[in-house]
């Protein structure tokens, strides 16, 4: 039962980051459309905002490991 | 051509010194001489897991050194005498994959001697001890792995008593004591071996010692002229940390000071990265994927972080300013845990990044020898053609990964230094970071 509750943790985490991720880059879209020349300067910034969201993400994915490898 | 040269020869000289001790690359029995089941999940984990041998294919693996101290003095080896787990040498022996003392007075400590672990159910005894050293007919003798506390040695119930590994030798069971480390602080010895993850980080030392000595030389020697060769491909690199991560978020003032620990993170971490991508010998260390590998960088970072911190750094953690007094302890409270958290955060993203990374790559490579125990060798073969473009395509997003986690890394190391070196008379008509 704590594998199936790890993995479910772990589904819901990614949802959190699908959705966070999917925000950074459609503001981003927006971003460049308005002011194409600052379109690398964004997708620079964008690409570390995805990484850190993504790092939170993780954090939900390592205690779902640490429940089923420490079990 | 004269770099290619030198680096060649310097490879060629580490991998000579590592294999020139006992046997280099030798064929070992598989296992515990029994029929290994292929249990993907556990060929997984020795994939990401550390290692005391390099173990290139089926029974092929380069052996590494296996040092200990304990209070009986230094014992150093090279892995490949522990015969997998058939031997002990001085006191010590090789438990799957992990290297453990055997606790007893009476066990012989300078020496290599047979013995024996149990798995499975037979009842033979232990044949008499074999003093000889590096006889290749080690007796195989299979018993219960003993629990402690049982004078039964072939008691199939596995009792209530704490679960300690054994070995047996000659007609005695000894226990078995493994390293000190942060689960056993009570342990009678160190573990000072040679993994490959020590291996790996000791590559990519040498790696950046050339490459950079390389690079800082064609500085001067071709002073006046364009980039060429390895110069060029790292100068825009380090030109964009410098200009777009360490200039603006440590500030004018301090950022030269720090501007060569950054780097050294940034490359470090990237280039151990990369070597974990590789999946054949210098390179199938998972480094950046041990947690106590990334947890050492991050407290790097902790300790420069805090010890160039200046008051106005300390009085925002402990003692905020602007802030009514009723609320300050409970932000105090907060700061002081953020202060232990942020270098978590660190590392764990760049752990849990790698690994995860891994782990994908290493479930899709499985996933051909499930299809063909289900289906066959044809099954195998469709798997791999399933697979094979995916995990291509997973390596390339993890080459990706490799450089944006190694620029995370260091772009939070360098805003985190930027906030602990800057003072107030920073702030008026000063650019701040672009986060």
């Amino acid at each position: 039962m704590g594998f199936g509750l790890a993995a479910i943790g772990a589904g819901l985490a990614v949802i959190g980051a699908g959705m966070g991720i999917g925000q950074i880059g459609g503001k981003a879209m927006e971003g460049i459309s308005r002011q194409p020349s600052a379109a690398g300067d964004i997708r620079t910034n964008m690409i570390v905002a995805a990484a850190l969201v993504e790092g939170a993400a993780l954090f939900a994915i390592v205690v779902a490991l640490l429940v089923v490898l420490l079990k | 051509m004269n770099m290619l040269k030198m680096l060649k020869s310097t490879f060629s000289l580490l991998v000579i010194m590592l294999l020139s001790c006992n046997q280099t690359v030798f064929a070992t029995d598989t296992h515990e001489g029994e029929a290994k089941e292929e249990d993907p999940i556990e060929a997984m984990m020795h994939h990401l897991g550390d290692a005391n041998e390099f173990h290139i294919a089926g029974d092929w693996s380069i052996p590494l050194p296996c040092i200990a101290w304990s209070d009986d003095g230094f014992m150093m080896t090279m892995s490949s005498s522990f015969e997998h787990g058939h031997k002990a040498v001085n006191g010590y022996v090789l438990h799957h994959g992990i290297l453990m003392r055997v606790v007893g007075d009476d066990f012989p400590r300078d020496k290599t001697v047979d013995v024996s672990f149990g798995h499975g159910h037979s009842n033979d005894e232990a044949h008499g001890h074999n003093t000889h050293d590096h006889d290749h007919g080690g007796h195989q003798t299979v018993d219960e792995t003993g629990i402690t506390g049982s004078s039964n040695e072939n008691d199939h119930e596995a009792e209530e008593t704490v679960h300690v590994e054994t070995v047996k030798y000659g007609s005695a069971t000894y226990n078995l004591e493994p390293c000190m480390s942060l689960q056993n602080t009570a342990s009678s010895w160190q573990d000072f071996s040679i993994t490959k993850n020590v291996f790996g980080m000791l590559l990519a030392m040498v790696l950046l010692l050339f490459i950079f000595s390389k690079i800082s030389k064609a500085y001067t020697t071709r002073e006046k002229q364009a980039p060429k060769g390895v110069q060029s491909f790292f100068e825009p690199l380090i030109l964009f940390m410098r200009d777009e991560v360490v200039k603006p978020a440590i500030g004018e003032k301090d950022w030269k000071r720090f501007f060569p620990f950054v780097m050294c993170v940034f490359f470090f971490i990237l280039f151990c990265n990369m070597l974990g991508l590789i999946p054949i010998f210098p390179g199938s260390a998972n480094i950046t994927g041990n947690i106590g590998v990334t947890m050492m960088l991050a407290l790097v970072v902790f300790v420069v972080v805090n010890l160039n911190g200046t008051k106005d750094y300390w009085m925002h953690i402990l003692w905020m300013p602007g802030v009514p007094t009723f609320v300050k302890p409970l932000l105090t409270i907060i700061e002081v845990l953020g202060l232990f958290i942020k270098p978590a955060t660190l590392f764990i993203r760049l752990f849990a990044n790698i690994t995860a990374g891994h782990v994908i790559i290493l479930s899709l490579v499985s996933l051909i020898f499930f299809f063909k125990t289900a289906m066959g060798t044809s099954g195998a073969v469709a798997g791999v053609g399933l697979a094979v473009p995916f995990v291509f395509a997973l390596n390339l997003l993890e080459l990706f990964v490799a450089f944006l986690q190694a620029f995370v890394f260091s772009l939070l190391t360098a805003l985190y230094i930027g906030s602990a070196v800057e003072t107030h008379d920073d702030h008026h008509g000063h650019e701040h970071a672009t986060m």
